[in-house]
């Protein structure tokens, strides 16, 4: 552990561990009580993110469609989300009347839980990780596919054609575009050895991935980024919800604070997907460093590491937002294609360079 | 040969789908492409399309003086009878009589601004006009008289 820097997250999360020590004499105790505080600051700040998300998506799809976009809710519509949270809080929580009571209102926790257990081993900055767990990549993917048994169970128990439909498409991709993710998540985890993410980032120091590994790195993030894509559901492979298709998909029925819910995962979804994408093939929070160049590299190192952090994770939400206003939604039989057909052979034979590239040591 | 087009398929995908990424990312850099029009806030400056269709209207020029000949073209060609033409017979100054308006009604509430009674008008006494604010709380003032009082025929129209 490097000695953390003043005015870092690393220090202010130092600090306050330590305050607590002198305050909580009992172990267990300090343990709870700061995983409260970090529980709390979490969901805070993940619900506030979600408000960033969505206004920037709205924004994003408007300047794309050549339109403005919010603009009248707060300066430049800014407050426009928290309105319709506001909106969303004071409509009526309705259940249909045929629908299994229990499953339908179990379904939207389970997809915010799935989401937010995702976001505990991403590191935000330099030593600021909620949970360095040495298996982190595998536990992350892990986590992002049981995301299925939400949609599935919101589908199954709306007692709904469109709704179950839906949630069997969500099936059906989520299970395949897996594979995919994790076979492009494995180049990485090839070459740098390590499943944990503080790891894989400190691999990065002399060069992030997609450099360092040329070629076959850019083909394994261009598939996870295509991948992720379809994983969380986004257009252009939301058959999930296709509007126009199922009017909504598996969330039809559900109305007000459930609703609210499900929009909340899919935005956590979008940041924890660019997130990881950003910290395995961007190298997270390391500041860009070109190998013989230490002066450059000082200067790089004078921007705090979050916000390096924050603008690789925002220039990849970008990117899948970009995606989502430019491309038509694909057919299942098309989306289905597109997975077996190429990108898993592809990343198939991308694994075997890569591991070739690892063993005889071409990349940089 | 199968290698070869599946290696094609995929670079020539991956050109037409950064083709228009390529599209949205021009309209994305170049914000004064925006075609929105924030309508009660540019009411000053709003220019509506030269063919726009908003109203019928007569024009008058400075002498109160119309076009209108009163031959009731326009009130045949309504498909739906939003025209009404009250003619009256009138004394000219060298004593003979003849047939002049007496009201243009024009009935806002049935119009589909459909055209059909433009194109029908022999001297070009009724145009379509760009005005489209026309929320009223009484339907009675959509009932609308398009001749100006005392306005008279032009000279020169009727030969």
């Amino acid at each position: 552990m490097n000695t953390p820097t003043p005015y870092s997250f690393a220090s202010l999360a130092t600090g306050i561990h330590a305050w607590l020590r002198q305050a909580i004499s009992n172990d267990t105790l300090l343990q709870v009580t700061e995983m409260v505080i970090t529980g709390v600051c979490l969901l805070v700040f993940l619900v506030l993110l979600c408000f960033f998300l969505g206004y920037m998506e709205r924004k994003v799809a408007a300047f794309m469609e050549i339109r403005l976009g919010p603009n009248r809710v707060g300066p430049k519509g800014s407050l426009q989300i928290v309105a319709d949270t506001l909106k969303l809080l004071f409509k009526e929580g309705l259940t249909p009347n045929g629908a299994d009571k229990f499953l339908f209102n179990l379904a939207p926790g389970i997809m915010v839980v799935t989401s937010m257990m995702a976001v505990a081993p991403i590191a935000f900055a330099k030593n600021f990780q909620i949970w360095d767990i040495n298996i982190g990549v595998l536990y992350v993917s892990a986590i992002s596919s049981m995301a299925v048994i939400g949609i599935l169970m919101a589908g199954w128990s709306s007692n709904n054609k469109y709704s179950l439909i839906g949630a069997m498409r969500s099936g059906a991709q989520i299970v395949s575009y897996e594979l995919s993710i994790g076979l492009s998540l494995i180049t990485i985890v090839i070459l740098s050895g390590s499943l944990q993410l503080s790891e894989i980032v400190e691999s990065q120091a002399n060069g992030w991935w997609i450099f360092k590994g040329h070629i076959p790195v850019i083909i394994a993030f261009v598939i996870f980024i295509i991948a992720s894509t379809a994983e969380i559901n986004r257009a252009p492979f939301d058959l999930t919800e296709a509007e126009q298709e199922l009017t909504g998909g598996f969330h039809t029925e559900y109305a007000g604070m459930k609703f609210a819910m499900f929009l909340l995962s899919e935005y956590i979804n979008l940041f924890i997907v660019s997130a990881i994408a950003a910290t395995i093939f961007l190298g997270g929070w390391m500041p860009f460093h070109i190998g013989s160049l230490p002066a450059f590299n000082h200067v790089m190192d004078y921007i705090p590491s979050f916000m390096w952090f924050f603008g690789k994770t925002f220039f990849i939400v970008f990117i899948i937002m970009w995606f989502r206003w430019t491309f038509p939604r694909l057919r299942i039989d098309q989306l289905l294609n597109l997975e077996w057909k190429y990108l898993l052979p592809i990343s198939m034979v991308n694994i075997l360079i890569v591991t070739a590239m690892a063993i005889f040591g071409w990349h940089f | 040969m199968f290698l070869k087009n599946y290696i094609g398929d995929i670079f020539s995908s991956i050109k037409s789908l950064l083709t228009g990424m390529k599209l949205t990312g021009y309209y994305f850099t170049h914000l004064k492409e925006i075609v929105t029009e924030e309508y009660p806030d540019n009411r000053g400056t709003l220019k509506m399309a030269e063919r726009f269709r908003g109203e019928v209207i007569m024009p008058h020029n400075e002498n109160n003086e119309h076009r209108c000949t009163g031959c009731q073209a326009c009130e045949l060609a309504c498909p739906n009878a939003s025209i009404k033409i009250v003619t009256k017979q009138e004394t000219q100054p060298d004593g003979k009589k003849k047939k002049r308006i007496d009201t243009f009604v024009y009935r806002l509430d049935m119009c589909t601004f459909c055209n059909l009674c433009v194109n029908a008008c022999p001297s070009e006494a009724i145009v379509m006009g760009q005005k489209f604010e026309h929320s009223v709380y009484d339907k009675k003032q959509l009932k609308k008289i398009l001749n100006f009082p005392n306005s008279k025929l032009m000279e020169g129209v009727e030969e």
